[in-house]
């Protein structure tokens, strides 16, 4: 029942700006450090950057916890370079004060009191505008040769539920003084966005409420004018049995003597109550494999390029971590 | 390790509320209908509070739309011993509510069409978490019913309702708020003459980028909520000490994987932290073997049958997914309760399909107490 992937197109493969957002609970922070991975192979420098605090990224690659800066947190096969950024909004919005008013010592003192806090409750527009500003900061720097210093930046993103919010700038500049520093930036940040140069990741898994999801993120998506890039289905797990004997077994339809003979010809007797537990869990696995087959059938309808990735039964390390990126560079990742 | 005792915990009558918490996604809110049908038909009046169910969820609980309000459940064949209400939580109704009976007619209109209320009712993140709990201390307060079970909001972290509460409050504190409009005549803060020049600097700063027109709805907002405000943190203060009443019992939901296992010891350890009183974990949607037969033994026997007689060999092989994958299960639960010997622990083994009526739920609570 494998769907023959569609390839990452050409498309996709110009996009220098990935986000990859999803369902919570989908893997999206894992599938966003195999695709920056898989696209730092062939000796490229990527950046991987985290929004939403929670130190994903430090707990995926077994590190310290990142600070607010560009560190390096893996090396890649053909001279490749990975490094990760974890966004603090608050170290941010001092940054920009620095920047323009020079707040010096105060700084800090305001960061204590919960100053910088309350100004982000209260327009939580700027929290995702000064997010998406030093997103888009990292994507444009250019070294002294004039080249890009990241050949790829991939961030991993709030869930589907907020995405379009998160993206859609120009609606939270609304909040915003329609002039000043952030109001500029601002400008660039929704023409970045909007633009070829970014793609949106959605990440599912082949149950029925993540596909949900998915589709409806991805008509949000287009009804904002961004630009919906791959699913990434996550978790695939093998189907074990012959694609005509699923509906049917779904269904209770199992029938107990054909496998009793085939475990006789293996060499195995097992008690009755042994072969009739074999049958139930044959059935409750046609389920889950009907299920999914719902769930793929649904999951067309977003029309958009699909890439699979194999469930990790023994939990994501960073070795996994390399072998999804491989999955994904095996499926035209680049 | 010891065995959770659902049963005893929901005919125990003095259990007035169980709280169901834990990660996304670990089907808190399924537990908690089911929970509460399993109330109900042991004798219980019970109402559940529902946080955002799944579509076909909300319909077996017969909940059309959002009403704010419980509702008994009324199905054909359903003849519980007890009563089971449920209710699903309008975040924007029961906050406007609240303005409402706090702030009295004039007022409340002025706060509910101000901009900044509207920011801070819909956007907000700690919203929801903090008016669940408002609503089950509304519940409470009616003695309408013998057993309240909450579920929690999907929160990026378990631990949010805990905090919302005073997250908002001192978002909506007004102090905040006088200094950014006028840090001259706000009084009573040591600090502020070491910052006032920086803060007048950060006040412009602030204004320049959210706007003065913002800075004047949050000021109205505030000034008109300072005289309620008091009823608000007051309210906060009954529904926290609520939570830590012995009436009330924490269930940590999560399933057996490392991430919400993770999330489920943190819960844990807060909870205790907070003396907050846990009943136990359960261990949601796990895979038990149903059949005696190793893994090995499985695939050997399929790789010696190869292609003569596939349907044999699929069921051996799925097999040893499934022996694999309640390993892994029993690994994880083990190092759970290696780390915390002391919180009692249930396994529920996972249901094939989605619930979509009042039997599937019923089939749940049979497994989550073991039966």
């Amino acid at each position: 029942m494998t769907l023959s992937p569609t390839a990452w197109t050409g498309e996709l493969a110009r996009a220098r700006l990935h986000f990859v957002s999803g369902k919570g609970g989908t893997g999206k922070t894992t599938l966003a450090a195999a695709l920056a991975l898989a696209l730092a192979s062939g000796g490229r420098r990527v950046l991987l950057i985290e929004v939403e605090g929670r130190q994903g990224i430090a707990q995926l690659f077994d590190t310290e916890p990142l600070p607010y800066a560009e560190q390096r947190i893996a090396s890649v096969p053909g001279g490749g370079e990975l490094r990760a950024l974890h966004i603090d909004v608050e170290a941010a919005l001092l940054e920009y004060f620095e920047m323009f008013y020079n707040l010096g010592f105060a700084g800090r003192t305001l960061r204590r009191m919960g100053a910088i806090e309350f100004a982000t409750t209260l327009a939580p527009g700027l929290r995702d505008v000064l997010l998406t500003g030093k997103i888009k900061e990292c994507v444009g720097r250019t070294e002294s040769d004039g080249r890009h210093t990241y050949d790829a930046v991939v961030v991993d993103s709030p869930p589907t539920g907020r995405i379009v919010k998160f993206l859609d700038v120009t609606k939270a500049l609304t909040d915003l003084a329609k002039t000043g520093p952030i109001r500029g930036q601002a400008d660039g940040v929704v023409r970045l966005l909007h633009s070829g140069s970014t793609a949106i990741h959605l990440v599912t898994l082949l149950e029925e409420m993540p596909v949900r999801e998915t589709v409806e993120a991805v008509a949000e998506l287009d009804g904002a004018d961004l630009r919906p890039g791959a699913v990434l289905v996550n978790r695939v797990r093998p189907p074990r049995l012959p694609a005509r004997s699923v509906l049917a077994a779904a269904d209770g339809r199992v029938d107990a003597s054909r496998v009793r003979s085939g475990l006789e010809a293996a060499g195995l007797k097992l008690p009755d109550g042994a072969l009739d537990a074999l049958v139930e869990e044959t059935v409750e696995h046609a389920i889950r494999v009907a299920a999914e087959q719902r769930a793929k059938e649904q999951l067309s309808e977003a029309d958009l390029p699909t890439l699979e990735l194999p469930d990790v039964p023994d939990g994501v390390d960073v070795a996994a971590l390399y072998d999804l990126a491989e999955a994904l560079i095996d499926q035209g990742v680049r | 390790m010891d065995t959770l005792d659902i049963d005893a915990l929901l005919d125990d009558p003095k259990s007035r509320v169980i709280v169901c918490c834990g990660s996304g996604g670990v089907g808190k809110t399924t537990t908690a209908a089911a929970l509460a049908l399993r109330a109900a038909e042991r004798g219980r009046q019970t109402v559940v509070l529902t946080i955002d169910p799944a579509r076909r969820l909300a319909q077996a609980l017969g909940l059309k739309e959002l009403g704010n309000h419980p509702r008994q459940v009324q199905v054909e064949g359903f003849e519980p011993k007890g009563e089971l209400w449920a209710m699903m939580l309008d975040m924007r109704r029961t906050f406007d509510d609240m303005v409402r009976v706090h702030a009295g007619p004039d007022r409340a209109e002025a706060l509910l069409s101000n901009p900044f209320y509207q920011t801070i009712s819909t956007s907000f993140s700690g919203t929801q978490e903090y008016m669940a709990m408002e609503k089950l201390g509304q519940l409470a307060a009616t003695d309408d019913w013998d057993l309240i079970i909450v579920d929690t909001p999907p929160s990026r972290s378990a631990l949010d309702f805990l905090d919302a509460p005073s997250r908002l409050s001192s978002a909506l504190d007004g102090r905040m708020i006088r200094l950014l409009t006028g840090p001259a005549k706000a009084g009573g803060w040591g600090l502020r003459k070491v910052v006032t020049a920086g803060f007048s600097m950060f006040a412009k700063a602030v204004s320049t980028i959210i706007g003065g027109q913002l800075l004047a709805d949050a000021s109205a907002f505030m000034q008109a909520f300072d005289s309620m405000f008091g009823g608000f943190r007051e309210r906060a203060r009954k529904t926290a000490e609520l939570l830590r009443s012995k009436g009330t019992s924490f269930l940590v939901i999560a399933a057996p994987e490392p991430d919400a296992l993770r999330e489920a010891s943190y819960f844990v350890e807060r909870l205790s932290e907070e003396s907050m009183p846990l009943a136990g974990l359960v261990a949601n949607r796990t895979h038990p073997v149903l059949a005696k037969l190793s893994a090995p033994e499985a695939l050997a026997a399929a790789d010696s049958l190869e292609k003569s007689a596939p349907l044999a060999v699929a069921v051996l092989r799925l097999h040893a997914d499934r022996v694999a994958l309640a390993e892994r299960e029993t690994r994880l639960l083990a190092r759970f309760t290696r780390a915390h010997p002391e919180v009692p622990l249930v396994k529920v083994p996972a249901l094939p399909s989605d619930v979509h009526d009042l039997c599937g739920l019923r089939d749940i609570g049979d497994r989550l107490a073991g039966s």
